[in-house]
């Protein structure tokens, strides 16, 4: 599968998830978010930053529950809640969320 | 505990490892090519012995016959066939693979 | 079988928590090992189980601080073991004579362990209700 995002063509699995993690760009992310149905606003760009973050410190995208908990952690506990984030990102934070990050899939998310 | 090791004692450290750590009440269970450190007249023997004073230790009898080594187990190992395997395996709550 | 509701370990809520210990005694990039075994791990902690980590023979070079892997093109996973915290896993332990046997210190390591001598760390698995080796 492929994105096209200003006449570039972008590499992805067939899930959608960008092939090559550098590739990714705010407009890329607005891309997969149209695919995905979500819009984005202030509060899902503070998800994806974040999760870029954790993905730079420690190579993997985490888990919902180790999402729910740092985001808790950093953010605040009105946001570290699995129905805030399932609020921004209806397909779960993980699948959604790390795919508009261009983050890989998180490890034992099935 | 059952420690099981499966690779030959020239090739890695497993055999060593697993005796360093082994405790009493446990055993030792050598398959496929960890059969060679449980003949006689070699380098690892002397760990072997040392080992059954305190641990039982079983060989593979079909990985032994397999690779000719059937007649030249230090006494004392306890050769056990398919079934013995999984015997031991049930006799011990846990086990574990040293690779 | 006959096991107890207490030898299996249930609890109050009715979820089965058993002491699992990963034993890692790979180098990082000879071998998958190390790799498939920190995966292993991070999805095993999904499971809420009790899980410690075991570092012994070269698994203790998995925990070397500073490695750097874009000569090879292959991906540095060692900072994945400092995000181990955040997924509960707390316990890990280093065996001091496999330390002491490759001349590395413990504040060469990139995360807090607690290091133990090989016979404490013979006990430690003893006490364990499943493990799994890499």
């Amino acid at each position: 599968m492929a994105l096209t995002v200003g006449g570039n063509t972008i590499e992805t699995d067939e899930e959608g998830y960008l092939t090559n993690l550098s590739d990714w760009s705010e407009d890329i992310a607005n891309e997969i978010a149209k695919v995905e149905n979500v819009e984005m606003g202030p509060n899902h760009w503070e998800v994806v930053n974040f999760l870029r973050e954790y993905y730079n410190e420690y190579q993997i995208a985490p888990a919902v529950r180790v999402l729910t908990k740092a985001i808790g952690k950093k953010l605040g506990a009105d946001k570290g809640n699995s129905k805030y984030l399932y609020e921004l990102f209806p397909y779960g934070p993980a699948k959604q969320a790390c795919k508009i990050a261009g983050l890989p899939k998180p490890t034992g998310c099935v | 505990m059952l420690h099981i090791v499966n690779k030959s004692p020239y090739e890695r450290n497993s055999l060593a490892s697993c005796l360093g750590h082994a405790q009493k009440g446990g055993a030792v269970l050598l398959t496929e090519d960890a059969v060679y450190g449980a003949t006689r007249g070699n380098l690892v023997e002397g760990a072997i012995r040392k080992a059954l004073e305190e641990l039982p230790v079983y060989a593979l009898g079909p990985d032994l016959e397999a690779r000719g080594m059937q007649a030249n187990v230090i006494e004392g190992v306890q050769v056990v066939d398919f079934g013995g395997f999984v015997d031991l395996v049930a006799e011990h709550r846990t086990s574990q693979s040293w690779l | 079988m006959t096991e107890t509701r207490d030898e299996i370990g249930l609890e109050a809520g009715g979820g089965v928590r058993k002491k699992f210990m990963f034993v890692n005694r790979k180098a990082p990039y000879g071998t998958i090992y190390a790799l498939e075994g920190l995966e292993v791990v991070l999805i095993s902690a999904a499971f809420d189980q009790d899980v410690s980590l075991a570092f012994l023979d070269d698994g203790v070079y998995q925990l070397v601080k500073g490695q750097q892997t874009k000569g090879l093109e292959v991906k540095n996973f060692s900072p994945t073991y400092r995000a181990l915290e955040g997924y509960d896993v707390e316990k890990l332990y280093v065996e001091r004579e496999a330390l002491e046997a490759r001349g590395i210190r413990e504040d060469q390591l990139l995360v807090p362990v607690q290091v133990v001598s090989a016979r404490e760390m013979g006990q430690l698995m003893e006490q364990q209700d499943v493990i799994i080796g890499f």
